[in-house]
């Protein structure tokens, strides 16, 4: 196509897109569902920014696109911004004529109600083609914004969208704070922020940002000296420690069990990084290693099962054999399988441990459908870890034990052969990696950490149903280390805190969670391939031609020399 | 080669030829068994294989869309479950409608044909746009990258239909004329089952006509062959990736309407299962070959209807129908170790596998 579409046609398509995308979210039933779910009470709910966002986005973009007169970006945002609201307005007219509901069970009077602003048919979708067109407008002025104001009010913007959602929490948190919990009593209201708590964070937030723009934070570290440096780094790590070791007692029980399944799922997240991060080798059923540790932990020391019941302690050298065994296994097949194969392969062993664990034949072992109860707990001499607060503490010293061998085995011979063979098996072979003895390395380095997931994961339940080892599991596992970055042990516990934690605080998310999951992975391959927090060797890999791109003249050499010395 | 076969055997192979003959050894034993039992008269046999071949027709459209999709880009379509999911998962609204107005009782051959027809248009258009949304940005992109990519579309497609329908069962109509049996050569056979059995052969003769004797299939062939020299021949490249999808796409609807005339239910996460076990199907008639998926596919459905009786049954495994399931993924895992191009596929190198 040679002729290229004019602007005007442009931005309304865009629109267009911009208002399918609210459609979507509006008939996927996330703007009614959020709608009761204030941002800033009595002003805008998180349904309300859903359809909103989106529009926004469009617009913004449209302007960014058209680079044209002031005037016309101004137009061509109120635009698409129409065109947006274009759509939603035809569903609200549909709505009228056709019984929608039938077929979308999201198409509710609610849904009419928001997007109308609760006024009848005529004014409400007058109403909501001018916000739609507003929204648009001011989409196109924050592009003409200067780049300063546009970065600290959108991180403004999105931290108090934050901050409003994480409510409860914040409110539990700060209940012992003194002062700051009567500050945090003014700023929030019975559900989201109030108004004038939201101004507040908004001025604050934003002045901050403003400030440090284009500050760069190297300039004041730099002043300092080596051992100031290193006295910094020793406190933060110290402060890090104490606040999570006190972190059950700051958040109370609910929150502590939150905080559990967020720990087991990073330990978990540890083992996959070594085997989807390290070695480059996609398994999806690495389920099955979660279910083994629990189910061989459960038969260990359930008195339903087994005649004379272990300890916890006492099964866990076991439940791990077993687990490390099942890693040989499973292993072997699939040697000689890459990728997409390796992929399906491993899939099908997750479904098929699944398959056996619920079958009628094997129940006598394993339980079948019931599942097992009445597994143990850990106990240290007097101390009991069987409630969700002291499990707490087991995980973290699982976690912190997985990850120093993480840590060690990254640059370790093993780590380095494991990143070879991720790049080009052929040529680590020939290089004289022993291609078997290490992939086989990996999967049993990673099955050792999701059995330890598993054994605590059954302590915690006390019980082992099959339900709870699903594909979804896997899905979850490895949707934490790509968003977090594949291969970055910090990125395991940013993305575990953030995708697992984070729907559980906000229930209302939790039954879109694998909605928000997937379109997250799309998003983060189209975008950002390496993750939130990237291990350096594998952004320079998926951003080669960025780095090498024949503009950026290379460095002089001797300028660095000089430097150094 | 210098070495003799005996130094080239390494410890991994006799581990994985250990794993292979225990297999087999379980088939043989358990064949050997449920047949010296005569549990079962050799009318059950023949139930089973009819109702394997109908089983097996649908995988086979399916498996279509994966073998297409991978003889053009080399990629395995992961979210294609989902493709084939939402055709039928759309179209039982309108199959209700029809059933409500009585329309589908009386013209039930017309009511059929527009119920298929809608199911293959949004199958291939949600096919259409996975492709222009979550792949064509990342062609040539690192491997893992689409890879991933596809999971994350599975997930997103998967809870956007049950944002849009909602999470409960659906279920299909009965169309009265479909019920009952015919007898065909002394033999009883479902009619429904026919219908499926004769619907999957029509639906892959035309895929086959469309690939192997019209221009756009040329072209096809052509892009699997080499995309860029396809490409300097004048060939609109996007334009026949798109096509792939679409082509895939229809056959999954297809392929959703036969499924639900032997499974009358559905619900989002109806495409998983039969997905996996087309893909196995795919795999096993060799990835890439369009009549490769046709004899994978019915092979898989025979072995996964008749297997558990006749495998396991003898073994003394209660209720052996529960791992069916299980039977496609070692039949899958099997034929990858073994002979990973399949059985009418050509020799793949292991880059490719």
């Amino acid at each position: 196509m040679l002729r290229k579409s004019s602007v005007w046609v442009e931005a309304i398509r865009s629109g267009l897109i911009g208002g399918a995308v609210a459609l979507l979210l509006c008939l996927v039933g996330m703007v009614v569902t959020l709608g009761q779910k204030m941002i800033i009470s009595g002003v805008i709910s998180m349904g309300q920014i859903l359809v909103v966002a989106p529009i926004f986005i469009f617009a913004y973009t449209t302007a960014r696109r058209a680079a044209t007169k002031t005037v016309d970006t101004l137009l061509l945002g109120a635009l698409a911004g129409l065109s947006s609201g274009a759509i939603l307005a035809a569903l609200i007219g549909l709505g009228q004529v056709v019984n929608l509901r039938a077929m979308f069970v999201n198409a509710s009077p609610d849904l009419y109600k928001l997007l109308n602003f609760g006024l009848t048919l005529g004014p409400g979708t007058l109403l909501l083609l001018g916000v739609a067109a507003i929204t648009g407008l001011i989409g196109a002025v924050f592009h003409l914004l200067p780049a300063r104001i546009r970065s600290a009010l959108s991180q403004a913007i999105l931290w108090v969208a934050l901050i409003g959602l994480l409510r409860d929490l914040i409110i539990t948190v700060s209940q012992s704070w003194g002062l700051a919990a009567l500050l945090v009593k003014w700023m929030f209201a019975a559900s989201g922020l109030t108004l004038l708590g939201a101004i507040f964070l908004l001025a604050l937030i934003g002045g901050v940002a403003y400030w440090r723009y284009g500050r760069a934070r190297q300039t004041r570290v730099n002043k300092q000296s080596p051992k100031q440096k290193q006295w910094m780094r020793w406190g933060t790590l110290a402060v890090l420690a104490l606040v999570i070791i006190l972190l059950p007692r700051i958040l109370g029980i609910f929150f502590s069990d939150i905080l559990d399944n967020v720990g087991i799922y990073i330990l978990m997240g540890l083992g996959l990084n070594i085997v989807v991060g390290f070695a480059g080798l996609l398994d999806l059923g690495y389920v099955a290693f979660f279910a083994i540790g629990a189910y061989a932990m459960g038969v260990l020391t359930s008195p339903e099962l087994i005649a004379t019941p272990l300890t916890y302690w006492q099964a866990l050298p076991f439940a791990l054999g077993v687990v490390l065994l099942s890693g040989f296994v499973l292993g072997l097949p699939v040697l000689k399988m890459r990728g997409d194969y390796l992929a399906i392969v491993t899939l099908g062993f997750g479904e098929i441990v699944r398959l056996l664990v619920l079958s009628d034949w094997l129940r006598p072992w394993l339980g079948g459908t019931q599942g097992i109860q009445h597994i143990a707990h850990p106990v240290i001499g007097p101390l009991d870890f069987g409630s969700q607060q002291m499990l707490y503490y087991v995980i973290l010293a699982g976690i912190a034990i997985a990850t120093f061998i993480a840590i060690r085995l990254k640059d370790s011979r093993l780590g380095r052969s494991w990143m070879a063979l991720r790049e080009d098996e052929d040529v680590a072979k020939a290089m004289g990696i022993n291609h078997v003895a290490t992939k086989l390395l990996a999967f049993m380095s990673g099955a050792f950490f999701a059995g330890l997931g598993g054994t605590l994961f059954a302590a915690k339940l006390s019980s082992a149903y099959p339900q709870s080892f699903q594909l979804l599991v896997s899905i979850n596992v490895l949707s934490l280390i790509i968003i977090g970055g594949m291969g970055s042990i910090p990125g395991v516990l940013v993305g575990g805190l953030v995708l697992m934690g984070l729907p559980e605080i906000l229930r209302e998310f939790a039954e879109y969670r694998y909605l928000m999951y997937g379109a997250l992975l799309v998003a983060m391959m189209l975008a950002r391939p390496e993750g939130l927090w990237p291990e350096a060797r594998r952004r320079l890999e998926l951003h080669e031609e960025k780095e090498l791109a024949p503009h950026e003249e290379p460095q002089p050499v001797t300028k660095n020399v000089g430097d150094r010395r | 080669m210098l070495r003799t076969w005996r130094q080239r055997i390494t410890f991994t192979d006799i581990m994985i030829w250990a794993i292979g003959l225990a297999i087999v050894g379980v088939v043989v034993v358990g064949t050997v068994k449920t047949l010296q039992s005569g549990k079962y008269e050799p009318s059950v046999w023949l139930d089973l294989t009819i109702k394997g071949l109908a089983v097996g027709g649908v995988y086979a459209l399916i498996a279509m869309g994966y073998t297409l999709v991978y003889g053009i880009l080399k990629m395995i379509n992961f979210a294609h479950s989902e493709v084939f999911m939402s055709g039928p998962f759309t179209a039982v609204f309108l199959a209700n409608a029809l059933a409500q107005s009585g329309f589908l009782n009386k013209q039930p051959l017309l009511s059929m044909l527009l119920i298929t027809l809608l199911s293959m248009t949004i199958s291939a258009v949600v096919a259409m746009l996975l492709e222009r949304i979550a792949y064509r940005p990342l062609r040539y992109a690192p491997r893992l990258v689409p890879l991933i990519t596809a999971i994350g579309a599975s997930f997103f497609l998967q809870y956007t239909f049950r944002g849009l329908y909602g999470s409960g069962f659906k279920g299909y109509p009965t169309v009265n004329s479909l019920q009952g049996s015919w007898i065909v050569f002394g033999v009883q056979v479902y009619k429904v089952q026919a219908v499926v059995i004769i619907g999957a052969i029509l639906m892959m003769v035309i895929l086959y006509g469309i690939v192997q004797w019209t221009k756009i299939g040329k072209a096809m062939r052509a892009v699997s062959e080499d995309k860029e020299v396809a490409e300097l021949m004048g060939i609109d490249v996007d334009r026949v990736i798109v096509f792939t999808f679409a082509l895939g796409g229809a056959a999954a609807g297809a392929a959703g309407i036969l499924y639900i005339l032997l499974y009358p239910v559905v619900w989002f996460f109806m495409g998983f299962i039969p997905s996996i076990k087309a893909f196995a199907a795919a795999v096993l008639g060799g990835i890439g070959n369009v009549a490769g998926a046709f004899v994978g596919a019915m092979l898989l459905g025979l072995l996964e209807s008749m297997g558990p009786n006749l495998f396991l049954d003898g073994l003394g495994i209660l209720n052996p129908s529960q791992l069916k399931d299980a039977i496609a993924f070692v039949v899958l895992v099997l034929i990858l170790i073994f002979r990973p191009s399949g059985i009418l596929g050509e020799r793949i190198t292991e880059t490719k596998a």
